[in-house]
């Protein structure tokens, strides 16, 4: 049983990875105003240029600086229409989902010839699993060395890194110019512009946050958690950091168990995936899968707690006529 | 009074022209960086969508679905709604459609079955659609964000009811069995050949007839009915829309039931038109192609048609593009779909104060 | 206009400013001493916000220049506005309401990369500063939790700690209780005493009389007048700020007022920030009566005209309107209420009475859209409501006389004319009006009076909301003056002159009585 727990949380910790990622990328973003429905294409258009680089270069870190790069410039695009052309936040998203989605396809076709998808990566084109100090020895130690051996132990550097960047984030929004800066912006651009502060170089700066996290997310996807691109292979993730992201109420630490939460049912899912309970029968994985969705829906209808949006999120900056 | 020096046709025509050209140009950048040139891969196109009978059928039978989902779009943002969810509904529509056929196609000729699915396919949609607009009409939940979860709810619920309530006994596949004849819906050479019209098989079916009967319907709701004269004012000026005395909530709520049923109807043309049984991904983006759709064709029916035919046209013409050069898939026409989205919905006000200004400026000009 | 003087701490020169067709600032020229509290006073659109904007960085003037302690200053943006040594306490506070005092005083001015050095500095400094001006506040507590003096306490820090020595305040007391205001004057008196200068933007002459040492007056764009507050009185300026126009005529017979068609009692309605814009307000309307209510912009007539006509719904009170009682708990709105016969000419007409993207047949039955008249059984009556339409445009000389064209593309005074022309042609028992000459030219003013006169003479019910004093007294057969939501005047359209409602709005009338009888 305990065996079987440790399980299911080590599948929780990779699949919430790239979830943890997009949702803080996602936060950056709102808590600036800009509403970010992109980060599914951001992901998407990541892991295949990331796979699309280790595969060329051999190099998975090359892989990174790609996808990180390609997120980076969708992200860009979308502040161009959103914050400098005061286009609607909604409509770019969909057009960069829509675009990625398309190109990545069209683009792996034409570069590598496999109906789309990239080489299979394999040794330095990926990122492998780090064990860490003594993991081997204290394996036997029952709980905690199972807990650290077989747990906590053995994931691949991002994984690491994208729960690094809940602290991380949580000092830079909190404690840093930058950070006060961007809650305010979401909150009241225009106190912001009275106070002399550029409204368009903050958010622009934090849509490039955004970018380099759902980089790093689609990175992972292909470089470390599969073995190359696949179609569609985002497969929604950056929807359900959207909604972890609105779960946990715009803060990272409470997104951070949101991103576990919705991850442990994914884990759950697969884990009972045709498992009969007596008396039950098969067990309704897909009501499992559909949880978090659901539970996001409530909480926005204002059944589980309240969900309050940054202020201004949405909504384009102009300077008032006074 | 700025505004009525510019002609109507800058912003009904110029703008919205300047937009999609600036997106197809990006599109033919997309075919140089794959080596191929664009002009000759247009042409391939153009050929696959209406070079022969077949193809345009199969232009119009893609232009069908898109003419649903562009008009759901397209009559909750003529409220001020962004439905997201056309794909969700669509989903639900066509498991409605199939319900229907499944139990009715051993007993029941095809006259009865024919409405009742219709209806079916309305109601499973727009019930797909009302729990996000009660959300938002009375508890001020974000619609865009409740019909994404609901996309993914739907997404769900279809395999858990194909796996688990509706396949096939003795198929591996999650697929319902096929449907009794009289649960198919008329191809459309086949009920023009009587009358001595060959139109060549396509998948085109009697659905496209259902599709342009709603662009009918909508643009005379929209435009001809009280119902319609609130939900605009509704979509272009809310506080317009309190001072008239319009209930905004249930007006919220019924436009987001008829862009469900809207959607729901992609089911009539998909499973009822073409699968004949009740299958996974029917919808296959269709949904969220609507957006393009409707941000192309202006929100107005006839606009509508136009877009879901070249929609249509780059489906089709797409498929024949793959088939004579194999180092292009089906997906380019996606970017294009997307190119059109982000330039003439995200980036709409790019050009836009520059060209009014040009006018302006010029009718000022003309005044002195 | 010797030179050699101690320079003035801020001077305009010849500030102009154009929005479109609009000129919100014409040849402005003001010289502010330093170390004075100088008040500018206007009425609402008379330019004081957009000159103050232009001080402040947040526009550019067309032409003209600034100068602060002598040296023209380049102000482009906030910024630059900061660096100049001006600070600006703005009408909607300028605060992030779930950030801490702390967080938006430092917000700009953060000191460096990270917030903690820089916050010790900012607690140091506020500290400071709470002590040299008597300005205490708790600089942890969150914004949205502190009462708006407090608020605006916030914003003056704000101003204070990016080391501001010119404090524009725009209309600082339409948020505060009198005491409050009291409080406040105190404290831009000890700021002036550090050496701060403060320019003091208001409409209100009683602020003006009892704060400041110099007074601007602006009118129309202009700057009309410049008084020492000592050497001027309420009378003087009230009569620069409304300005000496011609005076309108408008014919009409002695009126005859009969039945109680509309009564109000004790009506009371707050904003959305729990603020109560309606006090306790009553009236009566009667049949064969023109009820003008005056008072300058944003006293409560907005909220009034709402709750009457059904689009907010009243948090106090109850109205008794055809034989109904409307009342929170059993509230009509505004389709019910037209259903009742009433109408409503909306203040904005491009906010609420038109949908400007309808051609102007389709915003020519806004609200009654419903009715029998212009409805088959289930489309439109395209034909009946073009045949309206164009009737009336022919009856109320409505120009181009084109039932498609797009409202958005008619002439103000030819969009009040399809306004007006569809709440009047419906015969209501009573007509509420708001501003029903605002950016309505000359000849079209004259003709939209002539019909309200009319329509009362035919025994109907018309409450009309205007700042336009002249529109007042012209029209009204009785006049009710509002100030901060409260009805604090009430006089014969016989007895008014300018000069009582002048200071009647500015609530500084019964003062005024009491200094006579002296």
């Amino acid at each position: 049983m305990f065996d079987t727990l440790i399980i299911m949380l080590d599948a929780t910790l990779r699949v919430s990875t790239p979830l943890i990622l997009a949702a803080l990328a996602g936060l950056y973003a709102e808590r600036s105003g800009i509403v970010d429905i992109g980060l599914e294409g951001k992901i998407l258009g990541s892991a295949f240029a990331a796979a699309a680089g280790a595969a060329v270069f051999g190099s998975a870190w090359i892989g990174l600086a790609c996808g990180v790069l390609a997120s980076i410039v969708l992200a860009l695009i979308h502040g161009f229409a959103c914050i400098t052309h005061r286009g609607d936040h909604i409509v770019s998203g969909v057009a960069i989902n829509t675009i990625v989605a398309g190109l990545t396809v069209t683009l792996g076709l034409d570069w590598f010839g496999m109906g789309g998808q990239t080489p299979t990566l394999s040794g330095d084109q990926r990122f492998t699993e780090i064990t860490l100090p003594f993991a081997d020895a204290l394996r036997d130690v029952p709980v905690i060395g199972q807990i650290y051996s077989n747990l906590l132990s053995g994931h691949n550097i991002i994984v690491y890194l994208a729960f690094l960047m809940v602290p991380a984030t949580y000092w830079i929004i909190y404690k840093t110019r930058f950070g006060l800066r961007l809650r305010a912006v979401g909150e009241n651009p225009h106190a912001v512009d009275t106070a002399g502060i550029s409204v368009a170089w903050i958010r622009y700066r934090a849509l490039i946050v955004c970018g380099i996290l759902c980089g790093i997310a689609g990175a992972y996807l292909s470089t470390a958690h599969n073995a190359g691109f696949l179609k569609d292979m985002s497969a929604g993730k950056g929807y359900m950091a959207l909604a972890a992201l609105i779960f946990g109420k715009w803060r990272p630490v409470p997104v951070l168990f949101a991103c576990l939460l919705f991850g442990f049912l994914d884990a759950v899912a697969v884990r009972l995936q045709g498992v009969v309970i007596p008396g039950m029968g098969e067990v309704p994985v897909q009501l499992i899968e559909v949880l978090p969705y659901v539970l996001t829906v409530l909480l926005l209808a204002g059944f589980i707690g309240k969900a309050v949006a940054p202020k201004a999120v949405g909504r384009p900056y102009v300077k008032e006529r006074a | 009074m700025s505004q009525a020096k510019v002609p109507v046709w800058v912003n009904v025509g110029l703008i919205p022209f300047i937009n999609i050209v600036l997106a197809f140009l990006v599109s033919g950048l997309v075919f140089v960086a794959i080596g191929q040139n664009p002009i000759e891969a247009a042409g391939y196109l153009v050929y696959g969508a209406f070079g022969y009978d077949e193809g345009v059928g199969y232009t119009l039978y893609y232009a069908t679905n898109f003419i649903f989902t562009g008009l759901a779009v397209s009559i909750a943002f003529k409220a001020g709604l962004f439905n997201i969810g056309g794909e969700g509904q669509a989903y639900i529509g066509g498991l409605g459609v199939g319900l229907v056929c499944l139990s009715l196609d051993h007993s029941m000729p095809f006259i009865v079955i024919m409405p009742l699915a219709i209806i079916a396919a309305a109601l499973f949609g727009a019930a797909w659609a009302y729990v996000p607009a009660y959300l938002q009409a009375k508890r001020g939940s974000h619609i865009v964000i409740t019909t994404i979860m609901f996309n993914f709810i739907a997404s769900s619920l279809m395999v858990y009811l194909m796996v688990n309530w509706l396949k096939e006994k003795s198929g591996m596949a999650p697929n319902s069995r096929t449907f009794e004849e009289n649960a198919w819906m008329p191809y459309l050479h086949n009920m023009l050949s009587p009358l001595g019209i060959d139109i060549g098989d396509s998948p085109l079916n009697g659905a496209f007839i259902l599709a342009l009967i709603c662009c009918v319907l909508v643009w005379a709701l929209i435009w001809h009915t009280r119902w319609g004269y609130q939900l605009r004012t509704l979509g272009t000026n809310p506080t317009a829309a309190k001072y008239a005395g319009i209930d905004t909530a249930k007006v919220t709520i019924w436009v987001m039931l008829i862009s469900g049923g809207l959607a729901g109807f992609v089911g009539i043309n998909e499973i009822m038109g073409v699968n004949h049984s009740l299958l996974l991904n029917f919808t296959a983006g269709y949904g969220f192609a609507g957006i393009a759709v409707s941000l192309m064709g202006r929100n107005h029916p006839i606009g509508i048609v136009l877009a879901a035919v070249l929609f249509g046209a780059l489906y089709q013409g797409g498929a024949e593009l793959a088939f004579e050069i194999p180092t292009i898939t089906p997906e380019v026409v996606v970017v294009i779909q997307g190119l059109v989205i982000l330039f003439s919905g995200a980036l709409e006000h790019m050009f836009k104060g520059r060209i009014e200004g040009f006018f302006i400026r010029r009718a000022a000009a003309q005044e002195k | 206009m010797t030179n050699n003087k101690t320079p003035y701490a801020i001077e305009l020169r010849d500030i102009s400013k154009r929005f479109g067709a609009v000129q919100a600032n014409k040849d402005i020229c003001l010289q502010v001493p330093a170390g004075t509290v100088h008040g500018i006073i206007g009425e609402n659109g008379a330019g004081k916000s957009t000159l103050m904007s232009i001080i402040y960085g947040f526009y550019e003037a067309d032409s003209g220049h600034i100068e602060v302690d002598g040296q023209i200053v380049d102000i482009r943006n906030s910024q630059d506005a900061i660096k100049a040594g001006i600070g600006m306490v703005h009408q909607h506070f300028m605060l992030v309401e779930n950030f801490t005092v702390l967080e938006n005083v430092m917000l700009g001015a953060e000191g460096g990369a990270l917030l903690q050095q820089g916050m010790d500095a900012a607690r140091a400094e506020l500290k400071r500063l709470a002590h040299e001006y008597s300005l205490d506040i708790d600089v942890d507590a969150v914004v949205e939790e502190l009462p708006v003096g407090l608020q605006q306490r916030v914003e003056i820090l704000k101003a204070l700690y990016r080391g501001a020595r010119i404090l524009i305040l725009d209309e600082p007391t339409g948020v505060l209780t009198p005491q409050e205001a009291d409080h406040l004057f105190r404290i831009l008196r000890s700021l002036t005493e550090q050496g701060v200068t403060v320019l003091l933007i208001t409409h209100k002459l009683r602020e003006i009389l009892a704060s400041t040492t110099n007074v601007s007056v602006m009118r129309q764009g202009e700057m009309v007048a410049h008084r020492e507050t000592a050497n001027t009185d309420k009378e003087e300026l009230a009569e620069l700020m409304v300005g000496k126009k011609v005076r309108l005529k408008v014919d009409k017979d002695e009126a005859t007022p009969a039945e109680v068609f509309l009564s109000a009692k004790h009506l009371s309605q707050l904003d959305s920030q729990g603020v109560k814009r309606l006090k306790d307000v009553s009236l009566e309307l009667r049949a064969g009566e023109i009820l003008g209510i005056a008072g300058v912009s944003g006293n409560g007539q907005s909220e009034l005209l709402n709750v009457l006509s059904g689009i907010t719904p009243l948090d106090e009170g109850e109205i008794q309107f055809a034989g109904q009682t409307i009342t929170a708990s059993a509230p009509k709105n505004a389709a019910e209420l037209r259903d009742l016969k009433m109408a409503h000419v909306p203040e904005d007409r491009h906010k609420m009475g038109l949908v400007t993207g309808f051609e102007a047949y389709e915003a020519a039955v806004l609200g009654y859209h419903n009715s029998d008249a212009y409805n088959g059984k289930i489309l439109m009556n395209r034909k009946a409501m073009l045949e309206e339409c164009n009737s009336r445009m022919a009856a109320w000389d409505v120009r181009p006389p084109n039932p498609h064209l797009k409202t958005a593309n008619f002439s103000g005074g030819n969009q009040q004319k399809i306004v007006i022309a569809r709440e009047v042609e419906q015969n209501p028992d009573v007509l509420l009006i708001g501003q029903p000459t605002r950016g309505v030219d000359i000849g079209a003013i004259e003709n939209i009076h002539e019909q309200i006169v009319k329509l009362r003479d035919s025994g109907k019910a018309i409450l009309l909301v205007s700042v336009e004093l002249d529109e007042i007294m012209a029209l009204s057969d009785r006049i009710l003056v509002m100030f901060d939501g409260a009805v604090v005047g009430e006089l014969d359209a016989k007895d008014a002159d300018e000069r009582t409602l002048g200071l009647m709005m500015a609530n500084a009338y019964n003062e005024d009585q009491k200094g006579a009888a002296q």
